[in-house]
């Protein structure tokens, strides 16, 4: 197990290194720079040229990278130049925020997911398992943002169930500890903003949601159905073992297996999937903040964030990994 | 089976449980209202975050819209309008050279921090400024600073534009005189900005303590500019919070302010950066109004007893001719023809909202300087045609730039208005190629680099004088538009330096009349920005300059 681990972390350096190579000549190919966007409409000439050079614009692109993994190294992922603030304390003002948004989408997908795609397996051919089906298919081919829209038009707008943009209500004042808002209402005592922050995740939760339940609904039937056919259930019935006690450790427990993995990679997902619902409910996340970063050409930002997603990716699988090899024991074997 | 099947019939019952009870709270939150009984609070919808609470650092609207209403400087502009009014200053005045002004100062105001305003307080402002180093020099930093006063007391950088300030003497409590070396068209517009506007003495001592860097591929703003508590202006409200995270700044009145006190107790700016969101966060009734509303949402909001004041034009849009690109634009000839060529009033009408006008010149009719005597181009496909003909550019083809996925206050929609524009082009048999780029950085790189032959473009005025109009563009040698013209220069230059405000307004009409004739590009229109309001709201009088002062808001 620990062997796993290390080889995994290993294999994080060369990844991230080329990685950061590739989005390094990617972002420096495109046209343009940020001094504009800094200086708006009517910049001169002699003042881009200015501000490139105090942003060290000017440097051959070797000498920029260079100076960027340097400055990672030293755990320094530079200022963001559209807010003038460090790169680090900008990721971690907002990502608390998506990470509840994130967390809330996966708990939507698993709660409904699994037991959905369990039932709707069991019942092959009833109406649930149709619904199901088609459901997820539905829920495969509706954009995000266009499901972000629609949700935010008839619960936020027309409704007035749920707030229409924001993570937090004006003037709900909670006091920080964690950062993530739910969290810290509840371990303050403040239940209000606990329930506030609640009631603004709902909408973005379940857009956001909606791809993940999906692939879980149909993955967890598929399995289930397969594992239903195993001759070892079979067996296991035929011995006269209760059933719900089939159902539970032989059925569900192997159908799980490849379910794990694909909340593991939806979850890697997510963070991207979370730009856009982000941008429609201006919910002040990660998200949001790269869009407005790519608009306003922010390296710095750009560069930490892909990164940064990178290494989510892989410590999710290296999770995903330990997960299954506890559920599985054939795979610490191999 | 059976507990595993309730065990999930029940985990979906509470689901549903949540779902309804976070339904039935909401109703009962909304009907109580936002605060709970009487609004104490006003919430507002920006397209963007500020970038700094200390306005001398920012040269961004939604900066100056948070710190307007915690700062003031010298001057303002009267509420609604354009004209210069005391600010900071109730009077003010200048030597005959325009190098000298003298400004008598406002008796018993305070600080926020406590601290008395006085004329020390003024030069201790003036003089910060001036003396600025390392990377507050950047025109990132002090874009404003360099505009109006040119550069510092030890330039660190030969581009830096030669220092115009000379000093600042409080020659008595309430009288300050701020010397500048040459007369300019900056001034005394320039004393109104909310860049200029003043601080504390106090919290300029701790402003100094921190320095904005440099550092890697970035500037970091100091400490004090992005953390509510040092910041102390003399305006209707103090920044009390800037929460990053849930995008919102938070301002309470100041009681202690010397001139009419705010209606409302709290005044909270919140970005929410598109425009459906901000037009949906209003109807759905979480915010009580926003700015830049588009154009074709304005009778949306009307029909849903929504008020849309729309303000008066203070902008231009134009379009640019880069002469460097196509060389044919260098005849006057195609310049005409495409003048000609475009159908402004039809632009007007179908794209621009109630109270756009068709542009004659670079400038709207309430700038002072606007002529009307300059030479028009009224649209005209056969004589666009025949102008063709006599340049001898009957197949001329162009590249037209135009901007994706923004709007400005100017332009409300590019690509519908790029769109007009090309078909009325092809009408007098102009091929035109289409080029739509990102607003930015590329459309704005490009536009100024002069790489598009055609390219949309416009400006919001910063103050009532025509040079912050005409001047920047055309006052010397632009690659965005590529010409050298001594008649178009020296029109401008000669304005620029002429004191007497009534002679200076005579020299931007011939100016104007000599830039037309020239014809470097196109203007098209000028529009009036709409804000939007909740029914519930008085909302404030509405600036041309958006300036808006959110202390005369309050509810019905």
């Amino acid at each position: 197990m620990l062997r796993l681990v290390a080889r995994r972390l290993l294999q994080l350096i060369p990844t991230l290194l080329g990685l950061s190579v590739l989005l390094f000549l990617w972002l420096n190919r495109l046209p343009g720079g940020p001094a504009s966007a800094i200086l708006g409409e009517r910049a001169t000439d002699a003042e881009v040229a200015r501000i490139n050079r105090a942003l060290g614009l000017d440097e051959p692109v070797w000498v920029q990278y260079w100076r960027f993994i340097k400055r990672i190294f030293e755990l320094d992922l530079g200022t963001s130049t559209q807010t003038g603030q460090p790169v680090w304390e900008e990721f971690t003002l907002r990502f608390p925020a998506t990470v509840e948004l994130s967390v809330a989408a996966i708990l939507i997908a698993v709660v409904i997911g699994v037991p959905l795609g369990y039932f709707a397996a069991r019942r092959r051919g009833s109406w649930l398992d149709v619904t199901a089906v088609s459901g997820s298919l539905l829920g495969i081919c509706i954009p995000v943002f266009f499901l972000a829209l629609l949700l935010k038009g008839l619960f936020a707008v027309n409704l007035g169930i749920f707030p229409s943009f924001g993570r937090l209500s004006t003037g709900i004042d909670a006091t920080k500890i964690t950062g993530f808002a739910v969290l810290d209402g509840l371990l303050t005592g403040e239940f209000d903003a606990s329930w506030d922050a609640i009631m603004h995740l709902v909408l973005p939760a379940v857009a956001l949601a909606s791809i993940p339940l999906a692939v879980i609904v149909r993955m967890t039937r598929a399995s289930v159905l397969e594992v239903l056919g195993e001759d070892y259930v079979r067996t296991a019935e035929s011995k006269g073992l209760e059933k719900r006690v089939v159902r539970g450790r032989h059925v569900l427990r192997n159908a799980l297996l490849p379910v794990i993995t694909a909340v593991g990679l939806l979850t890697g997902s997510l963070l991207s999937g979370a730009v856009l619902t982000e941008s429609v409910f201006s919910f002040g996340g990660i998200g949001q903040f790269i869009r407005t970063s790519i608009d306003a050409r922010d390296y710095p930002v750009l560069v930490g964030f892909i990164l940064f997603i990178a290494l989510v990716y892989v410590l999710i699988n290296l999770l995903v990994d330990v997960a299954y090899s506890l559920i599985d024991p054939r795979v610490r074997v191999h | 089976m059976r507990i595993i099947k309730s065990r999930a019939a029940g985990a979906i019952v509470t689901a549903l449980a949540v779902a309804l009870i976070a339904t039935g709270c909401s109703s009962e939150r909304d009907e109580e209202g936002d605060s709970g009984g009487a609004k104490d609070t006003f919430v507002f919808g920006g397209p963007g975050d500020p970038g700094s609470l200390d306005p001398a650092l920012a040269s961004d609207g939604e900066t100056f819209r948070v710190t307007r209403q915690a700062f003031e400087a010298l001057l303002e502009h009267e509420s609604g309008g354009s004209e210069l009014a005391p600010g900071l200053a109730e009077k003010w005045s200048s030597n005959e050279a325009g190098t000298v002004w003298t400004f008598n100062l406002r008796k018993d105001v305070t600080f926020h921090d406590g601290e008395k305003f006085n004329a020390a307080a003024v030069c201790a402002n003036y003089d910060y400024w001036f003396n600025w180093t390392g990377t507050y020099q950047s025109s990132a930093v002090s874009y404003y600073w360099q505009t109006i006063m040119g550069g510092f007391a030890k330039n660190e950088d030969p581009e830096t534009p030669k220092a115009n300030y000379k000093s600042c003497t409080a020659t008595d409590d309430s009288t300050a005189v701020i010397e500048v070396n040459e007369p300019s068209a900056n001034l005394p517009g320039g004393f109104s900005l909310q860049a200029l506007a003043i601080h504390s003495p106090k919290a300029l001592k701790e402003y100094a303590k921190q320095e904005a860097t440099a550092k890697g591929d970035a500037i970091t703003y100091p400490k004090y500019s992005q953390v509510a508590g040092t910041v102390a202006g003399t305006g209707p409200y103090k920044i009390s919070e800037w929460n990053k995270g849930n995008k919102e700044v938070s301002l309470e009145r100041f009681d202690d302010y010397w001139g009419t006190k705010a209606k409302i107790k709290n005044l909270v700016f919140r970005t929410i950066d598109t425009e459906d969101g901000r037009r949906q966060a209003l109807q759905a009734g979480d915010i009580d109004g926003y700015d830049l509303v588009a154009p074709a949402d304005v009778k949306t909001l009307e029909n849903g007893k929504f008020q849309v004041p729309t303000r008066d034009v203070f902008n231009i849009f134009y379009v640019g001719m880069s002469q460097g690109k196509n060389p044919a634009l260098k005849k006057p000839e195609v310049r005409q023809a495409i003048a000609h060529a475009i159908d402004r009033d039809n632009l007007v009408k179908t794209q621009l909202p109630e109270g756009g006008v068709a542009a004659t010149q670079f400038m709207p009719d309430t700038v002072a300087g606007y002529s009307d005597a300059v030479k028009t181009y009224p649209f005209d496909t056969a004589k666009a045609k025949s102008l063709l003909k006599d340049a001898g550019e009957s197949a001329l083809k162009v590249e037209f730039c135009y901007p994706t996925e923004v709007t400005r206050p100017y332009m409300p929609a590019p690509q519908d208005m790029f769109e007009l524009m090309k078909a009325d082009l092809e009408k007098a048999g102009i091929t035109v190629t289409p080029k739509p780029m990102k607003w930015a950085p590329d459309y704005l790189d490009a536009t100024e680099a002069g790489s598009c032959a055609l390219h949309m473009l416009g400006w919001t005025g910063d103050f009532n004088d025509g040079y912050n109009f005409i001047g920047t563009w055309f006052a010397e040698y632009d690659k965005q538009w590529g010409f050298k013209d001594k008649g178009v220069f020296a029109a401008l230059k000669a304005a620029s330096i002429e004191t007497d405000p009534a002679k200076r307004t005579d020299l931007y009409k011939k100016a104007n009349e000599t830039i037309m004739a020239y014809l470097p590009g196109v203007p098209i229109s000028s529009s009036p920005p709409a804000i939007a309001f909740a029914a519930n709201v008085n909302p404030p009088k509405v600036s041309p300059l958006t300036q808006e002062y959110f202390a005369e808001v309050s509810f019905k």
